[in-house]
Order: structure tokens, then C-alpha cells, then sequence
């Protein structure tokens, strides 16, 4: 919800709903203030004829004339109220029994409330005017408001509940609205997670209905498609490149190969030969690492993915090195779980783990034991290996990942600097991370795999 | 051993097919999958390598028509893709082993006479012979000249495959591959640790070994 309202399109709902809506309550309300002022004009003037009226027959026929027209009136008018009283204000005839109010407040035009027997309402509102006539008597013609007032009541809360319908539905829209745009941009979003973690086969979805995002979605598609054919152009060159490397270099090794074996070689020479065998085996390995490191960076190798038992993996590579540890008095205490399922691809998980190991058993003093621990931690597979070597300063953990890192401690062992490049890419592909720690003393290499298929954003 | 080498690149074609004739075999060449498809056809052949890109008609359609035709020659499919699904695609369509490019000689010498000589078969009683070593595969157990041999299960499935292929070169991939399951290069020997305890445990206090290193290329089990 909170996503919702900081999306554009419900700022723009926002923004209609305001307009539109305050828009509509101003009609409204004017409408309303119309339909008062004409009832109340319309009451006043009616009132104003009829006093006139009556003034100008008191002048004309007296007292009694007077009198006569408005017993008259008073039995037929429901609407109209009259009442003629002497100087005193005492009643000579009407249809109400009193003046209504203390004299000082009926001078012109004035309201007030009467009781009429019979009513629903029992008490009625009217509209009067007052008119002093000569002789010293009290006209006071007057009209029963209290239908009209109430049809304006009425009027008011239809006014009222529309209003509110307006804004009802003005917020129910630019939610509905907000939602379904932010589940498509959503879907371009996560697609394009998916696209940045390297699963290049995913592709915008289109909904059929050639709208605008469908348009869009197009439109990043084809862009994908030009992507792909472009990196995949560099990818075959760069592939091509160590293919190319590696191919001489396997010729080396094979010349050598066949000329070791010719019986005509001298003892010396053959120690030669096996060392340069030895040499283009390290070179040809490294290209290997350097081609697998790069093909895990660019998360091609996810479509080869699918449910890994972690547990059986790390129990197949502890075993795999197990003698090595062993011939080097640097054992390997393994606590493994039962099976641990991850979406993973097994043979990298293999290779990273063995490259933890193979630097565990490298760095390792003698006697000092190896410990291979695989344990469930929340939503992730936490696979540690830990030794008792010298470890890795803090300051130089980040540049130990790094290609061709051979940090100070490690120039007296063989390799490449490859292992935890490879480990790192590993982890990168399967959404994970390698965590290196300190076991006071030595290395905590931790390789952490999301449980599960691992879900972005 | 006859083998027919499909594959469109000259220097790998003749660089493989040099390393097959010193060892011994008779090797013809065809330059693209139509050619390759007519000669294999034929069925005059122990073992086919193909390229898995060829032109005309790729790799895996040659074969997965070969198949379709009955010819069960085994197969091993050579690439530039080392990929895992590369490999699958390779062994679903109908191959029976895949070695990517670059390769060395030994390598290939070994997978090509792995294919071509059937693997050897155990006995109805279920026992492989090699010399006097035996090994029993229904009582998981392993004697020498009647002398009980203890092994470990990953020491046993070792030599399994060993004795299955007496007599052959079996490289250290081939044996990652057939034990562990495993296809990439452990950058320690860890291979040679497994293999000398195997042969501290069949060899040792034998006048004769069984359990032989072949430099530069892997190991042989033979009597």
C-alpha cells in the first residue's frame, strides 16, 4: 500500500481527485446556494405583491375592507399567514393567534416559528414582513417556509451524498488504477532484475493489448534482443580468444607429450619435459578458471540450474579431498546436515567448494584441523570452511576475491589466485554471497546460497 | 581400432588424427556432417568423433540419425562449448561421451579407446578379474591371490572402473567423471592421493603391481 501511493499514477489520481472532486463539490454547492436564494426571493416576492396588495385595499376600502379580504384569505391560504392587529398589537384577525415575536424584532423582514396544530412538524418555520399601516394598525403577511426548508434539507444531503460518492469513487479509481500500472511496471521491473542478475532468455511480458506498456515492453525487447546478439558476439570473441590461447598451448603439451615417450630421451632431458608438461597444465588451468569465472559472471550457466542437495555435494568433495587433508596432517571434520535443497548448479557449487578446501589444505599447518560445517541459517545455505592457517588480514579481504590476487601470506604456495574469484562468481550467480571471516586464527570462507528458487526484488 | 573423424577444422582434424595413428589405429577423415553421415552409415567403423559443429548438418543430427538408423557405433562428440548442457544435449542425442576443445592427445587417446573396447563385463557371479586381483560387486568386497582386500566405497567404485577397463589409459577427468561424478579440474593432484592409496592397498607386498602410472596422461590397471 505505501508503494502504492508513492507510484506517479496515483499522484496523478491524486491530483484528479482534487480537481475533479473539488470541482464537483463547488457545483454543488452553488447549486444548492441557487436553488435558497431563488426559493427565498421567490418567498419574499410573493410576500412583497401581497402586501402591497393589501395596503393599497386598506387604502382604498378601510378598515373593513381590509378585514373582510383577509378573513377571506386566511380560511382558503394554507400557505399564507395574516395577521391584523390594533396599535397595541393585540390580533383583530389573521390566522394566527399572536404576534409572534416581541415588536422590536419585526420591524421589515423577519423569520420565526409558529405552531400549527395538525402538522407533523408541530412547529413550522415562516417567512414574514411587517408593515405598520395608518391608523396605527399591524399588518403582518407572512408564508409557511417549512415544505421548502425541508425540500432544501433534502436537497442538501443528495448534494452531500454525491459529493462523497464523487470522492469515493475518485480514490477507488486512482487506486485501481495505481495498482494495475504498478503491477506492470513491476513486471518490467522484475524482469529486468532477472535480466541484470544474467538470465538473458527472460523478455518483457506483453498483455496483448498494444497499449502504451505493451508498446514499451516492446520497445525493451527488441533493445534485449539487440543486447543479447551483441554480448553474445563478445562473448564468442572473448571465448575465442582463450580457445585460441589454449589451443597452441595444448599443442605444446602434446609435442612434449609425444617427444617424452620417444625411448631416445635422455634422463636429464625427461625432467625437463616433465616440468614444461607441468608448466602448460598450471597455463591450461588457468585459462580453464579464467573461462569458468566468466561464464558464471554472466549467469548464462543459470539456465543449467535446478534442485542441488548441498549436503550430498559438500559430503562428495570433502571425500574428494579427504586423502590430500589426511597426507598433509590437516584433517577434515565435516558436520553435515541431511539433505539441504538448493537451486543451484552442482557442479560450480563443487568447484567453489573444492577451491575453499584446496586453500584450506594449502594454508593450513600441520596437525591444525579443517573443519567443513553445512547448516540451514533462515532462508539461506551457509556452508563454511574454516582453517587454522594465518588468514586473511581484514583490510585485504575484498582484494582476496579479486583475480590474480596473491595476497603477501601466499607466496610461498602454488596457485593461480583464481579459487576465491571463482568461489565469489559462484556465490554471485546463484544470488548469494562468500562471506571470508576470522576464525582467530585462521580463515572462515562462507558461502551463502538463497534456499529455494531465489526471487529478486 | 577403425575411427571415423568428422570434423570441418583441418589443424584439429589433423592434429587429432596424427595422434590416433601413433597409437596404432587406422583413422579416416570426413570434412562435413553429409560426408560424415554417408561413411558412418556403413558401420565399418569402432569409433565415431564428431565435431559438434559441422556444416551441412550439424553433430548432434548425425548422430541422432545414426541412431535412428540403427548404427550404434559409440560416439564421442568433440566441442568448443564446454557447458553442462552442452554435454547433456550431446549424450540425449545418442553420444556416448564428449571431450571439449582444446583436448590433449592423451585425453583423447584414452576416451577414444574407452568407447572402442567394450567395458569389460563381470563374470555371472558377478566378480571382475584382473590377475589375481578380484572383486566381488554383489558382496562389495576385493581379495588379491585370496588375500581380503578392506577398501572404502569411493575406493571401491575406483577400482570398478579401473578393472572395467583393464588394460586401458584412464585419465584423471575420466575417473573424477566415473566416480564423483564431477566434471572439472581439481587444482590440486587429488586424483594421485586416491590413487596412491588404492595401490598402497592392491600392490603392496606384491611382486607384481597392477596399478600402473602412465606419465603425462593417468593411470592403467593391468596384470
Amino acid at each position: 500500500m505505501p508503494r502504492l501511493l508513492r507510484t506517479s499514477v496515483f499522484r496523478i489520481a491524486a491530483i484528479y481527485l482534487a480537481l475533479f472532486g473539488g470541482s464537483s463539490i463547488a457545483l454543488l454547492a452553488f447549486v444548492f446556494w441557487s436553488v435558497t436564494e431563488y426559493v427565498k426571493t421567490q418567498t419574499e416576492s410573493t410576500i412583497s405583491i401581497e402586501i402591497t396588495g393589501l395596503a393599497e385595499h386598506y387604502r382604498q376600502n378601510g378598515l373593513v375592507g381590509l378585514r373582510d379580504v383577509l378573513a377571506e384569505r386566511s380560511r382558503n391560504q394554507r400557505q399564507s399567514l395574516y395577521l391584523l392587529t390594533d396599535s397595541s398589537f393585540r390580533p383583530i384577525i389573521g390566522n394566527l393567534d399572536q404576534w409572534p415575536l416581541p415588536v422590536e424584532q419585526t420591524s421589515g423582514w423577519f423569520d420565526f416559528d409558529f405552531d400549527r396544530p395538525g402538522s407533523p412538524a408541530g412547529v413550522h418555520h415562516a417567512r414574514a414582513r411587517h408593515l405598520q399601516l395608518a391608523g396605527g394598525f399591524q399588518l403582518l403577511v407572512g408564508r409557511d417556509v417549512q415544505e421548502r426548508t425541508e425540500l432544501l434539507v433534502g436537497l442538501r444531503d443528495s448534494l452531500s451524498w454525491a459529493g462523497l460518492l464523487v470522492v469515493v469513487l475518485a480514490v477507488a479509481g486512482g487506486l485501481a488504477m495505481g495498482r494495475n500500472t504498478l503491477r506492470r511496471v513491476d513486471a518490467i521491473a522484475r524482469t529486468s532484475q532477472d535480466i541484470i542478475a544474467g538470465d538473458w532468455s527472460r523478455r518483457m511480458p506483453l498483455t496483448g493489448s498494444n497499449d502504451e506498456f505493451d508498446r514499451l515492453a516492446q520497445s525493451l525487447n527488441a533493445m534485449l534482443d539487440q543486447i543479447e546478439r551483441l554480448v553474445g558476439g563478445l562473448q564468442s570473441v572473448s571465448d575465442n580468444i582463450a580457445h585460441d590461447l589454449r589451443t597452441p598451448l595444448t599443442r605444446l603439451r602434446t609435442r612434449l607429450e609425444a617427444t617424452l615417450m620417444a625411448p631416445s630421451v635422455a634422463p636429464e632431458s625427461r625432467h625437463a619435459l616433465e616440468q614444461s608438461i607441468a608448466d602448460a597444465d598450471r597455463l591450461l588451468a588457468m585459462f580453464t578458471a579464467l573461462l569458468d569465472i566468466a561464464r558464471a559472471e554472466s549467469g548464462v550457466l543459470r539456465r543449467e540450474m535446478g534442485p542441488v542437495d548441498l549436503a550430498a555435494v559438500c559430503r562428495d568433495v570433502a571425500d574428494l579431498y579427504a586423502p590430500t587433508a589426511e597426507e598433509r596432517s590437516t584433517p577434515i571434520r565435516s558436520t553435515l546436515p541431511q539433505p539441504l535443497i538448493v537451486h543451484g548448479h552442482r557442479a560450480l557449487l563443487a568447484q567453489a567448494l573444492a577451491n575453499l578446501l584446496d586453500n584450506a589444505i594449502k594454508f593450513s599447518p600441520k596437525g591444525g584441523t579443517i573443519t567443513l560445517t553445512l547448516e540451514r541459517a533462515g532462508e539461506e545455505a551457509s556452508v563454511m570452511v574454516a582453517d587454522r592457517g594465518p588468514g586473511i588480514a581484514a583490510g585485504d579481504r575484498d582484494r582476496a576475491v579479486e583475480r590474480f590476487t596473491r595476497l603477501e601470506e601466499s607466496r610461498g604456495t602454488p596457485g593461480a589466485g583464481l579459487g576465491l574469484s571463482l568461489a565469489k562468481a559462484v556465490a554471485d550467480l546463484h544470488r548469494g554471497r562468500l562471506i571470508l571471516a576470522d576464525n582467530s586464527p585462521g580463515l572462515r570462507a562462507i558461502l551463502r546460497i538463497p534456499v529455494g528458487p531465489s526471487v529478486s526484488l | 581400432m577403425r575411427i571415423l573423424l568428422v570434423e570441418d577444422d583441418r589443424e584439429t582434424a589433423a592434429y587429432a588424427s596424427r595422434a590416433l595413428r601413433e597409437s596404432g589405429h587406422t583413422v579416416d577423415s570426413a570434412n562435413d556432417g553429409d560426408q560424415g553421415f554417408l561413411m558412418a552409415q556403413t558401420g565399418f567403423y569402432d569409433v565415431l568423433v564428431v565435431d559438434r559443429m559441422l556444416p551441412k548438418q550439424d553433430g548432434l543430427t548425425l548422430v541422432r540419425r545414426l541412431r535412428a538408423e540403427q548404427v550404434q557405433t559409440p560416439v564421442l562428440f568433440l566441442s568448443a562449448l564446454g557447458d553442462v548442457d552442452e554435454r547433456v544435449k550431446g549424450l540425449r542425442a545418442g553420444g556416448d561421451d564428449y571431450l571439449a576443445k582444446p583436448f590433449s592427445f592423451s585425453e583423447l587417446l584414452a576416451r577414444v579407446e574407452a568407447l572402442g573396447r567394450r567395458a569389460a563385463k563381470p563374470m555371472t557371479n558377478g566378480i571382475l578379474k584382473v590377475g589375481d586381483l578380484e572383486l566381488n560387486l554383489l558382496a562389495r568386497s576385493a581379495s588379491r591371490n585370496g588375500t581380503a582386500i578392506d577398501l572404502l566405497p569411493r575406493e571401491f567404485a575406483l577400482l570398478e572402473y579401473l578393472m572395467r577397463h583393464a588394460g586401458q589409459v584412464v585419465t584423471r577427468t575420466m575417473m573424477l567423471e566415473a566416480v564423483w561424478d564431477y566434471r572439472f579440474d581439481p587444482q590440486t593432484n587429488v586424483i594421485d592421493v586416491h590413487m596412491s592409496r588404492l595401490r598402497a592397498k592392491i600392490d603392496k607386498g606384491f611382486a607384481t603391481p597392477l596399478l600402473h602410472t602412465v606419465r603425462g596422461a593417468g593411470y592403467c590397471l593391468r596384470a
